[in-house]
């Protein structure tokens, strides 16, 4: 199996975000990480490959710090890489995301795609349901389970209220990879060693541009959402917070 | 002709889900500032027999989109019949619940009609004869104001309890109701999708639940769940958790509170190190009153907490567990 495993490089779950000052995007001198569903996505594409053999290739697009996101996968066993390096790539809707990556790998064969269900930072959930539209794929969402079997693939759906649900699909096909699907690896120092003379293949905005067009939706403005509750801060020490939250739970709440 | 909004609801197992109504009621909202008309689809198997429903709220009409292929629910037939009806009766603006049903399918209808699809919006405005749509950014702690940068159909998906269901507005009479026969060839449907089914059987019931103790990941190891489990069991409280607490099968998977699992509305809500991710944020929110502990003080949680704590969960919660104790003893004395 082939496995292209879509991934993208978001801030730290709690790096304090400024707007910058065209007050559509935030300062991007914050810290970094993998998009964690993402990298569900990549551990379950290593544990198809050491199941089925075969390949599995990462993808991201963004500025050259993006690339550390590479890095990481290729130091926990990915075999190589394909970057979209430029920083106008952070600034494309999921539509244009998606077709710059089928542009950047229309000479592949690949047999899956995997992607994240949602980014941590736009939160579409869109790119990889595109992507599969773009190439004439057939796709399946927040997907627990992959099992290979002769006539394509069975996978586990995760579905609202606890709910699952089995869908048998053929290959080539795309997938959205749920969060806790598998327990994560870590990179091992040897890994980290091999991953320096792994192959990542740099892709040039001008030779995806042609594939790509305006945003079809633009962000007018971004700001620090404004409070509808009233919120009360207990503040002191441990102790005193303590004697306090109790007094309301007591008193006010009515649960003690 | 004037501009047309359609809501395209949902219905599972039979039943038009709550979200459906939402959305009817967000449909209403924006039908309202901008003048356009409002429609509504039915999709199904028998689409038909929820369509008066639909019907009876203020709605200019109903189509019920029937076909035997669109059951069960596919991506493919889905976006293949709505593709039909939108090139037929071209609306301006598609909205939809944010359902996971709705991701599986509608990026795949917008672009196959080579449009967008502004996602998991909570509002709109509609300002100087512009319409926008407000939706959550960086895990909620940003908003931002989107607009459609292209022709129709736009889409717009809106998240769950974002619009109140129960003030969608009946109408002074039924809607009328046309059936639309969807379309779809043979071999348009890859996928074959087997029954719905719930895994083991769900053990621990939150939601009837008075006080719920909820911990995320600022609980930082297995061991640490102890001391919100101590916390829990002097309030007499369930313990609960964020989806990553129970991805690392640091407590089971039923009690995950948020889209993926249970949705809640106890009297009180305590968050532990929950940061207060959207996933976590639409399962707990209609809590009547919410008690944050979070070391950041720009955690997205503290937006609708009631009660803000800002610290470290390891200093607040201990001597709290023992003045809880305290309290109770002296009060069953």
């Amino acid at each position: 199996m082939k496995i292209l495993v879509c991934m993208k490089q978001v801030p730290q779950k709690d790096a304090p975000l400024k707007l910058n000052e065209t007050a559509a995007w935030i300062r991007e001198d914050v810290s970094y990480e993998v998009n964690e569903p993402d990298a569900f996505a990549l551990e379950e594409a290593l544990r198809q490959r050491e199941k089925h053999k075969g390949e599995v290739v990462v993808i991201t697009s963004g500025p050259a710090r993006a690339q550390q996101v590479l890095r990481e996968a290729l130091a926990k066993g990915a075999d190589r890489a394909i970057h979209l390096e430029d920083n106008a790539f952070v600034g494309l809707d999921a539509f244009n995301t998606a077709k710059a990556f089928a542009a950047a790998i229309k000479d592949e064969q690949f047999d899956l795609i995997f992607t994240g269900l949602q980014s941590d930072d736009y939160g579409y959930a869109q790119t990889g349901v595109i992507l599969a539209e773009l190439l004439g794929w057939p796709h399946a969402t927040i997907i627990m389970q992959i099992e290979k079997n002769d006539t394509g693939i069975r996978v586990k759906r995760e579905l609202e209220a606890g709910f699952f649900q089995f869908v048998d699909m053929p290959l080539p096909a795309v997938l959205t990879i749920q969060s806790g699907i598998n327990k994560l690896r870590y990179a091992t120092l040897i890994g980290i060693k091999q991953a320096k003379n792994k192959p990542i293949r740099k892709v040039a905005l001008a030779e995806v541009q042609s594939a790509i067009g305006e945003n079809l939706q633009k962000i007018e403005r971004l700001y620090v959402p404004q409070k509808t509750k009233k919120t009360e801060h207990i503040e002191g020490s441990p102790v005193e917070i303590a004697k306090k939250l109790v007094d309301k739970l007591r008193n006010e709440l009515r649960v003690l | 002709m004037p501009d047309t909004i359609l809501v395209v609801v949902e219905q599972r197992e039979g039943k038009l889900n709550r979200v459906s109504w939402e959305t009817i009621t967000a449909g209403q909202a924006i039908a309202a500032a901008t003048g356009w008309t409002l429609e509504a689809a039915v999709v199904g198997g028998t689409a038909s027999t929820f369509a008066a429903e639909v019907a009876a709220k203020k709605v200019g009409k109903v189509y019920a989109v029937e076909s035997p292929k669109l059951e069960p629910y596919t991506p493919d037939a889905f976006a293949a019949a709505l593709k039909q009806l939108l090139t037929a009766k071209q609306p301006k603006l598609v909205l939809m619940p944010h359902t996971y049903q709705v991701r599986d399918f509608v990026p795949k209808l917008a672009t196959a009609m080579g449009r967008a699809v502004i996602s998991d919006c909570i509002g709109f405005k509609h300002e100087n004869g512009k319409l926008v749509f407000t939706r959550q950014m960086f895990q909620g702690k940003l908003a931002a104001d989107v607009s459609f940068n292209s022709d129709a159909p736009w889409f717009a998906t809106f998240q769950n309890g974002a619009f109140r269901g129960d003030k969608a507005e009946d109408g002074a009479s039924p809607a009328p109701i046309e059936t639309v026969a969807a379309d779809i060839a043979d071999g348009v449907i890859r996928n074959k999708p087997q029954e719905a089914f719930k895994e083991a059987k769900q053990a621990v019931d939150l939601t009837q639940a008075e006080v719920i103790v909820a911990v995320g990941r600022g609980i930082k190891e297995q061991k640490n769940i102890e001391i919100a489990k101590q916390l829990a069991d002097a309030l007499g409280a369930d313990l609960a958790a964020s989806r990553p607490i129970c991805d690392n099968g640091w407590l089971p998977m039923d009690r995950q509170i948020g889209s993926s699992g249970q949705t809640v509305a106890p009297k009180v809500y305590l968050a532990l190190g929950i940061s207060g991710a959207i996933q976590h944020i639409v399962g707990m929110k209609g809590s009547r009153t919410i008690i944050a502990v979070n070391k950041d003080s720009e955690a997205p949680i503290f937006e609708i907490a009631d009660y803000a704590i800002i610290g470290n969960l390891f200093d607040i919660v201990p001597p709290l567990t023992e003045e809880v104790k305290k309290v109770k003893a002296e009060l069953a004395k």
